[in-house]
This record gives structure tokens, sequence and C-alpha cells, in this order.
């Protein structure tokens, strides 16, 4: 092609898409490069996604017919050892009303498609199936375009925007990113599992339209660092589970076989029962946190997205800082041409903006957390199975007295557990996330 | 009853190319140097099995998570993604 861009995007997932539609706004000419047969294609999240940052780009997102799975009302965390757990959730009414989106699930493949398709129609160029295998430099190495797989398949373009996702072969190739090392990442692997909307709404005391989130933890990933979801959508239910692939190595577990073990907890099991499972799918959770992002911008390109690492574990946050950091992309690369200045330089408001937005603030905030649960393997085995003791032991009505009950949980955590190391794992856990 | 990988890459939608998008580097390696061999056991698709003396790779069921490449001790796989259109295609997601 022989057609000259402003910019080009690699990848249509939510960074890349966002930055498109504001730079479309901009009257600036975009081409989106996407690998897979559609957008979304290749994509995989829990999945949930935050209004905010969406109507941040598309303020009418849902008189856009935005395909919003369920509107959550309710977030529950669960504990578990390997034949219970404990169960805390929250839920409030104002979800429904003044917060109504809030958060909400969507299946990316569709939500991704919907989601270029408005980019698309507010005049953005969209390539699927077609992959970028590397980027055009000029003689003093500045990204001056794209290079893709097709015949005569190099694109020139001011800026390129590299979107691609955490598993960037790209990156890796052109060194704008480290490849990641495998405790980096989590492995995840995901169902969608087929359930009738009445099930549903009846298994987790909803009402239509409206649905819940679990974020599990404990003995569920075997001793590994690793997390557990359940969403609900409209007609399924989102399972998956992931780990540190590190653990995996290490520990020799199959995800696969992982996921059967889950799905036979007694916690889990009633709410998938009878259900049919219609889609098995793998992907990586970046997990490097704030000390894995790489530099974000350079003389002609910015990474956003699951591409530089933004990617917040705790809070389940991944497709809204894509979203956020696309956008934030698109506005600095509008200014950079309304300058004529591509150059590291000319892109770093980029950087700015990120600093003093949430996405970097919360990241470096819980930058040493991430490696705080990747060392303290106790959180995922010892002490679930500690604290469903204790849950027994309190709930078990036997003729023994509760003062008795106390003394023997005390006695047998602290015969596992010192209270100095009790107390140092309090106090790591806490300037973790502080 | 436990779901077998094979049943659930039978749910999902893959275009396999002729030619695999996967290839280990030194196949001698991995028989001689790789003690732990955690590509048998970290890939999410069973790609990777051990037939006899040697791993095969068997591509088309690839959900292109990219654990393989930088989970290889020895960095012995050649990874790219699929041909533009080519591999998984997820609908749901």
């Amino acid at each position: 092609m022989k057609e000259a861009f402003d910019v080009a995007i690699v990848g249509a997932g939510p960074a890349g898409i966002s930055a498109a539609c504001i730079l479309a706004e901009a009257k600036i000419k975009t081409i989106v490069f996407e690998r897979g047969e559609y957008p979304g294609s290749k994509n995989m999240s829990g999945a949930v996604l935050y209004g905010h940052d969406l109507a941040q780009i598309l303020p009418d997102y849902i008189e856009r017919n935005c395909p919003v799975e369920r509107n959550i009302v309710e977030s529950r965390i669960w504990y578990l050892s390997r034949e219970g757990g404990y169960s805390l959730g929250y839920r409030d009414s104002i979800f429904t009303t003044d917060l109504k989106y809030n958060v909400f699930t969507v299946l990316r493949a569709k939500f991704d498609r919907w989601y270029a398709e408005q980019a698309r129609s507010k005049g953005v160029l969209i390539v699927p199936s077609t992959v970028v295998i590397d980027l055009l430099r000029n003689d003093s190495g500045a990204v001056v375009g794209v290079v893709t797989g097709r015949r005569d398949g190099e694109i020139r373009a001011k800026v390129t925007l590299l979107a691609d996702g955490i598993n960037s072969p790209l990156a890796a190739r052109t060194g704008f990113r480290a490849e990641p090392k495998p405790e980096q990442v989590a492995l995840a692997v995901k169902e969608t599992i087929e359930l009738p909307s009445e099930v549903i709404e009846q298994r987790f005391g909803v009402s239509s339209a409206d649905g819940v989130t679990i974020e599990i933890l404990g003995q569920i990933t075997e001793g590994m660092d690793g997390v557990a979801a359940i969403y609900t959508n409209r007609n399924s239910l989102s399972l998956a589970i992931g780990a540190n692939l590190a653990d995996f190595a290490s520990f020799k577990i199959k995800p696969y076989e992982l996921v059967e073990t889950f799905k036979q907890h007694p916690m889990v099991a009633p709410l998938i029962s009878s259900g049919k499972t219609l889609e098995y799918m793998a992907h990586w959770l970046p997990e490097g946190g704030y000390d894995a992002i790489p530099d974000l911008y350079g003389d002609g390109y910015l990474i956003a997205g699951d591409s530089a690492m933004l990617f917040n574990a705790l809070h389940r946050e991944g497709s809204n800082l894509a979203m956020a950091s696309g956008k934030m992309a698109a506005e600095t690369i509008v200014e950079a041409i309304r300058r004529d200045d591509y150059s590291r330089k000319g892109l770093a408001g980029y950087g700015e903006r990120l600093a003093e937005s949430y996405v970097i603030k919360d990241l470096r905030k819980y930058r040493r957390l991430g490696s705080f649960l990747y060392h303290r393997k106790e959180i995922f085995n010892q002490f679930p199975r500690l604290a469903s003791f204790a849950g027994r032991e309190m709930l078990t009505v036997n003729g023994v007295s509760k003062k008795q009950k106390q003394k023997l949980i005390l006695n047998t955590v602290r015969k596992e557990i010192s209270m100095f190391r009790l107390f140092r794992f309090l106090w790591q856990a806490w300037r973790s996330i502080r | 009853m436990s779901m077998k990988i094979e049943d659930k890459l039978f749910l999902d939608r893959f275009k396999v190319n002729q030619e695999s998008h996967l290839r280990i580097i030194d196949g001698e390696k991995c028989m001689k140097d790789c003690h732990e061999q955690p590509c048998l056991y970290l890939c999410p698709a069973n790609v990777y099995r051990l037939e006899g003396d040697r791993i095969s790779v068997n591509y088309e069921g690839c959900l292109e998570c990219g654990s393989c490449r930088i989970g290889c001790p020895h960095l012995n796989i050649e990874w790219c993604f699929p041909v533009g259109g080519y591999g998984v295609s997820h609908k749901f997601g």
C-alpha cells in the first residue's frame, strides 16, 4: 500500500480503538491493524469494564448499543480452602441507579467488535487479518511506519501507536519492550459456561440485567500465586483461573487440569451446575507492575495498554487502563501533529499525562504487591487452610466451650506460624499496597 | 465429570494454516539438556507432547498465549503469530 497515514495503530483492542476514536474526532488520518479475523477475536479478559473510562471516549456508549452483558450490582471476594471458604460481598442499590454501569460485564469478542465499529463510523480505517511483523525506521532510527505480513505491506505513518497487547513478539523483536520474564506474567485460562438467564438470576440473587462478580483467592490455585474469577453474563458465566507463569512451570500444574479442579470446588460447582462450556481460552495478564513498565514513547512511537504493562492486578483493572492510556496517547499525537514534531520530545506529553493520571499513580501505589504475593506462597495454601480450620471449629457445636475452641485455634496457628512471622507478614502486606 | 483438554479445544473455532507458527529450534536440546521440560505442563492447549524420544508440536490447537516462548528455559521455541486471520478466533472472548 502506497498510501500514507498520519497514525498507524497496531492492535484493535481497547487501547488502540480508544486512541483511534479520539484521533478520528480530530480529523487525523488513522489506520488500525488487527491480526484477528475481526477485532476481539484474539482478545480475552475477565471480562469487566468500567463505564467511566469508556464514557471518556464515547459518552453515549449506551445509546450506541454497547453490548453490555450485565450491570454489576455486587462484588464478592472469596477466600477458599480445599473444602470450604469465606465469602465477603458488597451490594448497593446505587449501582442500579446513579452509579449504573460503574462496572459491567462484556464478552470481548462482541464488545471489541462493536467498539471498533464505532471507530470505523468516525472514519478510521480498520484492517483485520493483518499481522504487523516489523516497524519501519528512518536512518536515525525513528519509527516511520509499520511492516505487515501482507504483500507490499509497508505503511508509512507519522506516528505509530503500539497497542498490540501483552503477548507481543513485535515488541520483543524491535526491542521497544523487553520480552517479559515468566514471573512477570500470569497465565489465565477461561471458560464461557452457558446457563439460562433465569438460572443465573436465581443462583446469584439478582434481577434481570443485573449481575455479580466473584474474585477468588486461596487453595484453588494449589499453592501457586494466582487468582480465579466468576462473572455473570446475560446467558453465561465467565469462569477464569490463572497463576504466575513461573509457578505453573515449577509446580508442574497443567492449566486445563487446574480449571477442572476449580470447577469441582464445593462453592463453585453449584453455581455452574448443568452449565455447558461454550468456549475455552488462554491469555496472559501483565503482572510485572510499575517496575515492568517500559519506556512508553520515543521517536515516532508510543506504547499503550497491556503492551505497556499497564495492569492493576489487585483491582482487576486492565481494559480501562488500556482505554485511558490510549486516550492520552491520542491526545499527545494530536498535539504532535499540530506542531509537526514526532520526536521523543514532541511526544513527551504522553509521559506527563500518564504520570498525572490515576493509571500510573495506582500502579506506583501497588508496585511492591506483585513481588509480595509471588514470594508469600502461604497466602495460597497455609493461610486459607488455617482460616478454614478456624471457621469450621467456631461453627461446630459439639459441647466444647467457645473459649476452649479459641484456644485450640490459636495454638494450632501458633504451632505453624510464629507471631513474629505473622507480624512481619502483615507489615509487608501493608507496605505492598499503601 | 472432568473435561479433557481435547474436548475443550473442540469447542473453539480454529482456522488452521498449513504451516506451523511454532517451531522447536533444536529438538535434541529438549531431550539432552532440558530436564524440566516445562512446555509439557504450562501450555494451556497441550500443544507440546512427549512422543517417544521427541516433543511433538501440535500447533493446530494453539491458543496463542505465548507461554511456551518465554517459559522454555532454553528459549528454544521459535514463536510468531499465525498469518493474519488464522489461528484461534474467539466467539465470546
